[in-house]
């Protein structure tokens, strides 16, 4: 499984020396040496590699789309905030193999014809902070960024920022604006980033374990990453459990291997004494999946026929003896107070689902109350609001209405949560 | 005054980016490494030092949780409320911090020793619920052990 073979939480990650006599970098000087920058694009894209951020648009599609030959800088981010709850594959790549992340990011680069690149690296996360930005003072080092990289005559710069918090920084757009130093507001689109990013210039986002891929593919090629799958989509997956399971945690997995799988053989299935109830595959902002889907296999186009998505991949995991309720308004709580107050059916619409979850498992539910929640997802649907953060919001809640509906009428109807007492 | 020291480190992130603005939250948060947080007359000196109103500075300031626009005390813990350490119990280790403590999440001790706030997803589900204390992370909390942890933090 090449994303983590060499990861080793428990020790130091591999240092330039160690990652190198691993095969590290040998993508890179490939790229530099044998491969123009259309090649690698076209290579990338031949892999089927799909952003592994949660939306899944495919990787190489994505570069093709910024301008050869724009006048001045473009720029290339790795999103390293990770704060889709739930989800926690990106900061382990981070703390395990930085180097990994920064030969992908200098394949890109050079693909996309950049000289200068970020790391997006969200506040919290300490350790990522020191193990990334020691592996960028070894490259500079060594002379693998700056000027003429390994005697190529291409040069990167690549340096790291560290945030301050929000959810928001995660979204393309509002990330672009935090790297401004501005509010984390989402921006219009079209025109997309890579028209008019940082700056105004031509600029492209990828996620941490997408921006991971790419060495991979470069050193062994597309055709290798694909049979790396079992499904559509190419290479394997960081898939992820947590809730009430035997054995919470995190593997590297063919993409394309079913629900059922990660739940029963890697996270061991339910606690003792624990019924499955239902999961959200891929972090907060994804729909319930329940019993029914749990042969669907866990790829960006099997789960969305499924009626969810595979978003981040990293599921949360829904026990018979917690409550729908409240686990919908503990997350409608961490939408309304991350809305960034930009549209309003996010900053209004948020804040009106959040006080009417609130009210029903404080025993203060009326009648109604359920049809003013699905009116709410529908005022939250795309289209209506410049990012995902509100469509997002919406998943969870329209598909808990639907699987659970029992349990919401069970709260007005007893004016009580049912769970508080057991 | 920004101290020489806050100058010279807010100098040396200038080089890294195309314009003076894009440094406003790095020179925040420089700011508030050395002291604690960002005063009034703090954000008013950046304000100057990088050709940004001081209302503008606000502005991105008060957006971002991990900037202190107040006070805070010598330890800042962060309670992780997001969705699965939810699942697993993170209401217990709030209220219990929060009776030991005697301050209510978004406040501080009466002795400055700790400022205790919720905080999303830390990204290490695996093993919630988590906490955060100053730079680290705690994992695999239970009441009684997240209260032993805050001990080791004088």
């Amino acid at each position: 499984m090449p994303l983590t073979k060499n990861i080793h939480l428990d020790r130091q990650p591999p240092d330039l020396k160690a990652y190198e006599s691993g095969g590290g970098y040998e993508g890179l000087r490939k790229a530099l040496r044998s491969m123009t920058p259309a090649e690698i694009v076209e290579e990338v894209k031949a892999s089927n590699l799909k952003g592994r951020g949660g939306a899944g648009f495919p990787t190489g599609v994505k570069w093709s789309f910024m301008p050869k030959d724009a006048a001045g800088p473009k720029y290339l981010v790795a999103n390293a905030d990770e704060m889709e709850p739930g989800t926690f594959k990106d900061r382990f790549l981070l703390e395990g193999n930085p180097h990994q992340l920064l030969e992908g990011m200098m394949i890109a680069a050079y693909a996309m014809q950049v000289n200068v690149a970020y790391v997006f690296l969200r506040g919290e996360y300490k350790r990522a902070a020191q193990t990334i930005s020691r592996a960028i003072a070894e490259l500079y080092a060594a002379q693998y960024l700056g000027k003429d990289i390994v005697g190529s005559g291409y040069s990167l710069e690549i340096r790291l920022h560290l945030s301050a918090g929000r959810y928001m920084c995660g979204e393309e757009t509002g990330l672009l604006n935090a790297l401004e130093g501005k509010r984390a507001n989402p921006r219009a689109k079209p025109p997309f980033p890579p028209v008019s990013g940082l700056w105004g210039k031509p600029t492209t986002v990828n996620n941490v374990e997408t921006l991971c891929n790419v060495p991979h593919i470069i050193s062994n090629g597309a055709t290798w990453f694909k049979g790396l799958s079992r499904s559509k989509d190419g290479g394997t997956k960081l898939y992820g459990a947590s809730g009430k399971v035997r054995r919470p945690g995190l593997w590297e997995l063919p993409m394309g291997v079913t629900v059922r799988e990660i739940l029963e053989e890697h996270a061991g299935g339910m606690r003792e004494g624990l019924r499955f109830r239902g999961l959200l595959p891929g972090g907060a902002s994804t729909d319930f999946l329940t019993e029914e889907h749990l042969d669907v296999p866990m790829d960006f186009t099997e789960v969305q026929k499924a009626g969810s998505r595979m978003g981040t991949g990293t599921m949360i995991v829904l026990d018979d003896r917690t409550c729908p309720v409240g686990m919908l308004w503990n997350l409608e709580h961490f939408f309304a107070q991350e809305s960034c107050g930009w549209c309003t059916p996010c900053w209004s619409g948020l804040g009106w689902i959040e006080r009417i979850l609130n009210a029903m498992e404080e025993g203060r539910g009326e009648p109604g109350d359920i049809e003013k929640l699905t009116f709410q997802t529908k005022f939250l649907a795309p289209g209506n609001t410049f990012c995902a953060l509100a469509p997002g919001a919406a998943e969870p809640l329209q598909s808990g209405l639907k699987y659970f509906r029992d349990d919401f009428e069970r709260h007005i109807r007893e004016k009580r949560c049912p769970w508080r007492s057991m | 005054m920004l101290s020489p020291e806050e100058q010279r480190e807010i100098e040396a992130e200038l080089p890294h980016y195309p314009t003076k603005q894009a440094v406003s939250i790095d020179a925040m948060k420089i700011v508030q490494k050395h002291r604690g947080w960002v005063s009034d007359e703090a954000l008013e000196d950046i304000g100057k030092f990088l050709g940004m109103s001081t209302s503008d500075l606000d502005g991105v300031a008060t957006f971002y949780n991990l900037i202190f626009r107040k006070p805070v005390g010598r330890h800042v813990v962060y309670i992780c409320d997001s969705v699965s350490c939810w699942i697993m119990g993170a209401t217990s280790i709030s209220d219990r911090l929060t009776a030991r403590c005697g301050a209510r999440l978004g406040e501080s001790t009466a002795d400055g020793r700790f400022t205790l706030l919720p905080i999303v997803c830390l990204g290490a589900c695996d093993h919630a619920p988590v906490m955060m204390v100053d730079d680290d992370l705690h994992l695999d909390l239970e009441p009684a052990k997240a209260e032993d942890i805050l001990d080791r933090y004088k």
